[in-house]
């Protein structure tokens, strides 16, 4: 009994540990950033990799969450014979929780464990020191650019995910199930409200982009310069991402929308 | 602890080597010395400024005028031959374009690599990768070099152009050589100063020809590469019959 406690503790203190160089780490990040705005090619380098190779698995996604959605709610909606407001269903679902979330939990999959694997093996093979040894920071030279890269695609490819989810809603709710276009249109239109729908969305995806270009990049920096470290790190980075976004998305919703 | 008691001197514009058995801390002594560990107690100065009093500016400064030649190579493997000899340059100097292509060919002439300019690091050998490594550590003219076991999984040929290079570069630059290694052939042919480190402590020093001629134990294991002396063939453990028969 005692023994439980003593590993429960111990691995609560180096929860806590981990967590503290997480912050610090972040700190270092932040700091790196002004270094990184004045060389913004760095920047555009990474965010074709973080971002633009992201995008195929963003557009697929998003098409098919948006018509498996029209799909689902026409059933459910016409039952009480609301068809009409299946575009609202379909864009409100979206914009609020599923364009965020999804695009999240597929960009931590595909960006941030690409992040972990490649700044991890960099770590392996010596890169990072040999920066160090150059006099040149690898918090400036690679993780700054790397972490605004995936600040800054995750809301855009979020909101991809959104429009292309829309659009699919569209394809099987006006083209497959015969709904009215102009009601489709005039629908979200009328009822997707900017700043409490779309504003609150966007702030949602900044966070987790936030958060997952986060974990990505300290699990990497942070690996184990071994493959079987580099590999751990990798899986972390999906696992963690996954629950952070899972439980910031739980917050950011009670505090938007919840009235709390 | 790694290190308990131990002093060196590295002259400037010779060659040193600092020679022991695997797992005694050679690495771990570059990356003291380079400011990129920190030690618990004791000082380390490299040209005359205390290395781990330094501001990280300041360190930086002074890892300008380091350079150092990893196990590895550490090459960054998204740049090409061209671009990691050129990283240094295009990091810390604001040199014209064409400059910098002249600085980096002349770099890698240095090392017989001007041809392999367009090549990536994955498209190398070892000793290609290492003597890539070399270009780019000599890239900002520094005073010192470090190499961290630069002999190890070399072929003979290229082993021998390692061991000429390291020493042809530190005469014709005016360099500091510090060489790691557990090489004793290799290492004897090119330093004029040999440290041997072991259980943290310099245990030896000289130069190749007075290691050769010491008599003390530790120096004739080493040197003569004898499977037991000082350091035992044996991993420390239980007494053997006790271990057998339980």
């Amino acid at each position: 009994m005692l023994d439980y406690f003593q590993r429960l503790g111990e691995r609560s203190l180096s929860m806590l540990e981990r967590l503290g160089r997480g912050t610090i780490f972040f700190l270092k990040v932040l700091m790196a950033i002004p270094s990184v705005l004045i060389r913004p090619r760095l920047v555009i380098s990474q965010l074709h990799s973080v971002g633009v190779l992201s995008f195929s698995l963003i557009v697929i996604a998003g098409l098919f969450v948006g018509m498996v959605l029209a799909l689902q709610g026409f059933y459910t909606l016409s039952d009480f014979g609301a068809e009409g407001m299946l575009g609202v269903m379909v864009a409100a679902s979206l914009i609020r929780e599923l364009g965020p979330v999804v695009a999240g939990l597929l960009f931590a999959g595909r960006a941030g464990s690409a992040l972990t694997a490649e700044i991890g093996l960099m770590k392996a093979t010596e890169q990072l020191s040999g920066m160090e040894m150059m006099a040149v920071d690898p918090m400036a030279r690679v993780i700054a650019p790397r972490f605004l890269a995936g600040l800054i695609s995750m809301p855009l490819l979020a909101s991809l995910f959104t429009a292309v989810g829309v659009l699919g809603g569209h394809l099987i709710g006006v083209g497959l199930l015969g709904i009215d276009e102009g009601g489709y249109w005039s629908q979200i239109q009328a009822k997707i409200d900017f700043h409490e729908d779309v504003m609150n969305g966007l702030i949602k995806s900044i966070v987790f982009g936030w958060v997952i270009t986060w974990i990505a990049v300290f699990e990497g920096y942070d690996a184990i310069p071994t493959s079987d470290g580099v590999s751990r790190a990798t899986t972390r980075t999906v696992v963690h991402s996954a629950f952070a976004v899972l439980l910031l998305d739980f917050i950011l919703t009670a505090l938007m929308f919840g009235d709390i | 602890m790694i290190f308990d008691g131990l002093n060196m001197d590295i002259q400037r514009g010779k060659v040193t080597a600092i020679m022991g058995p695997s797992g005694t801390g050679k690495t771990t002594l570059l990356k003291v010395i380079g400011g990129q560990l920190k030690p618990h107690k004791g000082t380390v100065e490299v040209d005359g400024q205390a290395i781990h009093q330094l501001r990280n500016k300041e360190l930086y400064q002074l890892r300008k005028k380091m350079g150092m030649l990893f196990q590895s190579g550490a090459l960054l493997t998204d740049l090409s031959v061209f671009e990691n000899v050129a990283f240094p340059l295009r990091e810390h100097t604001k040199l014209s374009e064409s400059m910098i292509r002249y600085l980096v060919l002349m770099k890698l002439h240095a090392v017989g690599l001007r041809g392999a300019c367009e090549l990536m690091p994955s498209e190398l050998s070892g000793g290609m990768a290492r003597r890539v490594a070399l270009a780019r550590a000599i890239a900002l003219d520094p005073m010192m070099i470090m190499y961290d076991e630069p002999f190890t999984g070399q072929d003979p040929i290229s082993m021998g152009v390692l061991v000429q290079l390291i020493r042809l570069l530190n005469d014709a630059l005016g360099l500091t050589s510090i060489v790691v290694t557990h090489d004793v052939r290799e290492a004897c042919e090119i330093a004029d100063y040999v440290y041997l480190i072991s259980a943290g402590k310099v245990v030896e020093h000289g130069t190749p020809k007075q290691l050769e001629d010491s008599s003390s134990e530790w120096s004739q294991q080493f040197m003569k590469g004898k499977a037991d002396g000082p350091v035992p063939f044996h991993y420390a453990a239980n007494d053997y019959i006790e271990d057998l028969i339980g």
